[in-house]
């Protein structure tokens, strides 16, 4: 074992009451900062999912219709005229199948669908509720919005004239699954379907208006024959979804929304959580660096002694900053690893206390290995850091001193 | 120019920016190699202070000291702390070990100090001196579980443990009772003759100074009086230093 790490070791082993002081330091600062990140960590995710568990990652469709002026603006001059914004219809995306290649080529797209989505009236009897159409491919759909995890009655089955409901809507028809349904579109078309299944997507909105139904019989309903209206899309990493929707913009024309940008006030509330939960780290980082220091520097007191005696016996002063700099950044990583034990502890004991009625915690906790290895990252290099001034201490000491009064 | 071992030339020292204190006046000796002399003198003559000096723990304010024929002035901190560790040997009043250690950790330091990790060689070297001063049963005994003069014995064998040219001792059996300090002195003296390892020793203790080949006498700050002794003049094979 090199000269460093064995004085360091046989110091820390000496001064037991001091090392335990300074390890208890470190693990309880460590076990908060595992504890808050999990927590955080785990209600961001949970919110996340909650989220896009019921909306693509990106939606592309075809750009807003532009009022063309035939007023020259350039020339006119002392014209003034009123724009008038057209009012915008359903209208399918312009070669869809060629935009859904192109789609699919963009790196970090996982999954595209076409879907036809578009507003319609759901009659039973003399009751009549609005709905939203959502003509779909169940298959690539599937991959999206995980749907058949969330049905409760029959499957998700919509080819021909099939449809599947939501419980809000289905309790509100008073229908279940195989009984049947008219749909009326707007402009008075309408289809009779068969309730196949009914699904609980965890938001009442939803549950209440989505109708899904076949791309067809979307198309008939909404007057889109072989045309889709929006594109839907699932990307690998989440966050990544708004620069991959710029590039799909890019390379298709059409306009791309990911979620990052219709969810706005979700992620600036997140953001800011994240922030305070920063901060409350840095905070502990620092009083955890200040406790290591001020140990140390108390024990470079004490050691005067044998320092000057290392000294005086020819040990290169960097040697001895080293045991100092070798103390703190192994009172760092000991200290972090029973931390990461006693936040993940506390954490899961945390989740443990309340479940939802469907057995999920109710405070989700989000421990992984990247959050374990980052914390003993930063309590070791906090460690090091914190050596830092009582290593110089140490090496500025006068042997003479030392072995005169010592 | 400088074939002796140790060169002390005019060293004077001073402590103190307002009030100054003059420890040394101008002290110049030389010392060869193999010699065994003591540094005697009362309390406050310096004695300490000039072994400082010699042992390169802090620097003269005037004068030079050349040990084996370099002139430690010139040297940096980083080079003083290299060529101490190569040279010097030390063994001090209360032996200064590291109580954290063992007695074959304690002998193993200074070179574990320059090489950075142990070795075999390290490891045999160190206990081949433990057991040349008596201690080859105490090998991993902690330094605080020692008896006095068993812990002198571990500072001994310490101080030669890198084979110096000259060891420094300050008062090495100071704080023995008389049987442990005839032991280390007698340690001392084998060790002279032996591997012919110059030694100088700071003491108090007339007794022991008269045994040594030489002795240098400190007053005031000044060498007052630098005799030899007739049993070493006759042994003859000492080279002759200036008085």
């Amino acid at each position: 074992m090199p000269f460093e790490w064995m004085v360091a070791l046989r110091y820390l082993r000496e001064g037991r009451v001091q090392s335990l002081l300074i390890l208890t330091g470190v693990a309880v600062g460590v076990g908060v900062i595992v504890f808050l990140s999990a927590l955080i960590g785990g209600l961001q995710d949970s919110l996340i999912q909650r989220t896009l568990g019921t909306q693509a990652h990106i939606v592309l469709r075809r750009p807003d219709e532009m009022p063309r002026t035939l007023i020259d603006r350039e020339g006119g001059a002392g014209i003034t005229a009123r724009v008038e914004r057209p009012a915008q219809r359903l209208r399918s995306v312009l070669q869809w199948q060629q935009a859904m290649d192109a789609i699919g080529r963009v790196p970090g797209v996982t999954a595209v669908t076409p879907t036809v989505t578009g507003a319609a009236f759901a009659r039973q009897g003399t009751a009549n509720r609005a709905v939203l159409l959502r003509g779909v491919d169940p298959t690539s759909f599937q991959r999206i919005i995980d749907i058949k995890a969330r049905i409760v009655a029959g499957r998700f089955d919509v080819t021909a004239a099939d449809a599947v409901i939501g419980v809000e809507l289905a309790s509100a028809l008073g229908l279940t699954v195989g009984d049947k349904l008219r749909l009326v579109a707007p402009d008075d078309r309408s289809d009779v379907v068969t309730v196949r299944g009914i699904f609980d997507i965890g938001n009442k909105d939803a549950n209440e208006r989505w109708v899904f139904v076949s791309l067809r019989s979307a198309q008939t309903l909404l007057d889109l024959a072989g045309g889709v209206s929006t594109i839907e899309v699932r990307v690998s990493d989440i966050f990544s979804a708004e620069p991959v929707a710029v590039q799909l913009t890019a390379a298709t024309g059409l306009q791309a929304d990911s979620w990052m940008r219709t969810n706005t006030q979700l992620l600036v509330g997140l953001r800011s959580q994240s922030q305070s939960s920063v901060m409350i780290q840095v905070f502990v980082i620092i009083a955890v660096a200040l406790g290591i220091a001020s140990v140390l520097v108390v024990s470079v007191v004490q050691k005067s002694r044998e320092i000057g005696i290392l000294k005086a016996i020819g040990t290169p002063t960097r040697r001895i900053i080293r045991v100092f700099l070798i103390e703190g950044a192994l009172v760092g990583l000991s200290g972090s690893v029973l931390g990461i034990a006693l936040g993940a502890a506390l954490a899961l004991f945390f989740a443990s206390l309340a479940t939802n009625p469907d057995g999920s915690s109710t405070f989700p906790v989000n421990l992984t290995v990247a959050l374990f290895v980052r914390s003993a990252c930063i309590a070791t290099a906090t460690g090091i850091v914190a050596a830092a001034a009582p290593a110089h201490r140490a090496a500025r000491l006068d042997p003479v001193e030392v072995i005169r009064y010592g | 120019m400088d074939d002796g071992l140790l060169r002390v030339d005019q060293v004077t020292k001073q402590y103190g920016d307002r009030v100054i204190t003059r420890v040394l006046h101008g002290v110049s000796f030389d010392l060869a190699p193999g010699e065994f002399a003591a540094l005697v003198g009362p309390s406050g003559s310096g004695k300490s202070t000039l072994l400082h000096l010699l042992g390169l723990l802090d620097r003269p304010t005037s004068g030079r000291i050349v040990l084996r024929g370099c002139d430690t002035a010139g040297l940096g901190q980083r080079a003083l702390g290299a060529f101490r560790g190569r040279t010097l040997g030390f063994v001090f009043q209360f032996h200064h070990l590291l109580p954290a250690f063992t007695a074959l950790e304690n002998v193993m330091m200074p070179a574990l100090a320059a090489r950075g990790r142990p070795d075999q060689d390290m490891r045999r070297r160190a206990t081949a001196l433990l057991e040349r001063v008596g201690l080859s049963d105490r090998l991993n005994y902690r330094a605080t579980d020692l008896s006095g003069g068993q812990q002198q014995r571990v500072a001994v064998a310490r101080a030669l443990s890198m084979s110096p040219a000259l060891v420094l001792a300050d008062e090495p059996t100071g704080n023995l009772d008389t049987e442990s300090g005839d032991q280390v002195f007698a340690l001392l003296r084998e060790f002279n003759r032996e591997q012919g390892t110059a030694f100088l020793l700071v003491t108090h203790d007339p007794r022991l100074a008269a045994r040594c080949d030489r002795v240098i006498d400190l007053v005031d700050g000044r060498v007052r009086s630098d005799r030899r002794d007739p049993r070493a003049a006759s042994g003859g094979d000492r080279p002759a230093g200036p008085a």
